[in-house]
């Protein structure tokens, strides 16, 4: 199993130490053009989760290539790499100038559609122009996450990362959003059930890796995802509160493991996903 | 510069001080850091911690003024001698110190770093400003301040010809900085995490957003 963080929720330029505690590092996303991002208010804390609408703030491909990738691979982390962009041949584009990194498409972009044709196309595009192992990021907003998964296996991804967040907004004391942009990306602990049956649906239909995330804050979330199905665990929203959240997370894993009947977190792999199917049956 | 450390430290006591709250938690093996700088405190029962500028540095603790207005202020201002919290700081880029003739200049919450910074610049002049006589009562901790209270503003009172650092509410840091163009700026913007990993508390310098917490909280304006 690797530890990762999500990407946007920790740049290992600025915090190598935190970078170097996980498995790999996986970059804020990478679009052709620079992006400045979305004017603040950009964050805002809810009751069980945050919402973000940072607006895919990055130096844009040619910066990030020349500047920001040679100094990422002095960390000696390995990297994975979020592609983002408006179009299949934009996302395309920037997986054919990269080597040596894992390319996670990210496919929760403003103004991408979501369906899975549309995904499924950009994945294609991007595996007929990279050998790299390509992640599909795959948004909660799917209505058939069965469907979704097997057109992006079909489309060539090599594993998924899911989820990325829910669609959200908060209002001020006034009654106005607390985002300036409005609504944002839901994430926290509040995620963790979706994250998880996006999982246990995905499980169900491929065999692929699966880096499962949403909501995890502890040990015992990151064995539940495990036993969902994930392969790998990302921490996001943690990671803001808790630097330190790796190392813990990673102590918390073996323990809970244990605590719920297994020698090691890797022998949970996949338990529920069982469950499920015997109801089923 | 201080290395920032995350521990879990002991509150000692948390006493009101109109309508704010001083929090006294026990230091730990965490450094004070630069007056300005600002620390990250969990808050008990809440998703993400919240960014405090130290207001005291007395002997083997760290003492936070709040302003108990949200969730997470309200849950910090609720806590007992005893209770435990993460703390993770130093963090941020303090206020420069070596400047000739300072004047400090404050309002509202935004005094919070001000004591801290009056004892490094041993007891410079000072105008805080509030908005009632209840609010004031926080001037107790600069004892040799001028205070002024709403409507009369600190821009009204402000001496020239100092170098001013100041912290306050966003319109009064915009009035200080017509005074005052080279005027040292403590800056506040909502925060997730205090070290640069989410992007969130961009402010425009220099005509980019940039990260508060990596590149401010103290700004130069101009």
């Amino acid at each position: 199993m690797l530890l990762l963080n999500a990407s946007g929720c920790l740049d290992a330029l600025t915090a190598p130490d935190v970078a170097s505690s996980l498995d790999a590092f996986v970059t804020k996303t990478v679009t052709p053009e620079p992006r400045a991002g979305n004017a603040p208010v950009r964050i805002a804390e809810t009751e069980h989760g945050m919402l973000n609408a940072i607006g895919l703030a990055n130096p844009g491909r040619d910066v990030f290539i020349r500047e920001t990738l040679p100094r990422l691979r002095e960390l000696n982390v390995p990297l994975w790499v979020s592609v983002g962009g408006f179009a299949a041949h934009e996302y395309a584009e920037t997986c054919a100038q990269l080597d040596d990194v894992t390319i996670e498409v990210n496919l929760s972009c403003p103004n991408v559609d979501e369906a899975p044709d549309s995904a499924a196309e950009i994945v294609a595009a991007c595996r007929e122009v990279t050998a790299n192992p390509l992640y599909a990021k795959v948004s909660p907003h799917s209505w058939d996450m069965a469907e979704t998964v097997r057109a992006l296996e079909a489309a060539g991804a090599d594993g998924f990362s899911m989820v990325n967040t829910l669609r959200g907004v908060a209002l001020d004391s006034t009654l106005r959003t607390k985002l300036a942009r409005g609504a944002g990306g839901y994430s926290g602990p509040a995620l963790k059930p979706v994250a998880l049956a996006s999982v246990l649906a995905a499980r169900r239909v491929t065999e692929l890796p699966i880096v499962g995330m949403g909501g995890v804050c502890n040990g015992r979330d990151a064995l539940e995802l495990i036993a969902c199905g994930a392969t790998h665990v990302a921490l996001g929203t943690i990671l803001f509160a808790d630097p330190d959240a790796p190392a813990r997370v990673l102590d918390e894993l073996e323990a809970e493991a244990t605590r719920a009947g297994f020698a090691r977190p890797a022998d949970a792999f996949g338990v529920a996903v069982g469950a499920v199917a015997n109801l089923a049956n | 510069m201080s290395r920032p450390r995350r521990e879990r430290l002991s509150v000692t006591g948390v006493e009101s001080v109109g309508p704010y709250a001083l929090l006294r938690v026990r230091r730990g093996r965490i450094e004070p850091g630069a007056p300005g700088q600002f620390f990250m405190l969990e808050a008990p029962g809440r998703v993400l911690p919240r960014p405090m500028s130290l207001c005291l540095a007395p002997p083997g603790e760290l003492a936070f003024l709040l302003d108990p207005i949200g969730p997470g202020t309200k849950a910090l201002a609720r806590l007992d001698a005893g209770d435990r919290l993460h703390v993770f700081g130093p963090l941020g880029n303090g206020f420069r110190l070596d400047v000739p003739r300072p004047l400090l200049v404050g309002g509202g919450i935004g005094i919070a770093p001000l004591p801290y910074l009056a004892e490094a610049l041993e007891h410079p002049p000072a105008v805080l400003g509030f908005r009632s006589a209840h609010h004031a009562q926080a001037a107790a901790l600069l004892p040799c301040a001028e205070v002024v209270i709403d409507p009369t503003l600190v821009t009204d009172v402000m001496p020239v010809n100092r170098n001013v650092l100041a912290c306050g509410p966003e319109p009064m840091l915009h009035a200080v900085r017509a005074l005052a163009p080279d005027a040292q700026l403590a800056w506040e913007a909502p925060m997730a995490c205090g070290y640069g990993a989410c992007f969130g508390c961009v402010v425009e310098v220099e005509g980019e957003l940039k990260r508060l917490c990596v590149e401010g909280p103290v700004l130069c304006s101009s």
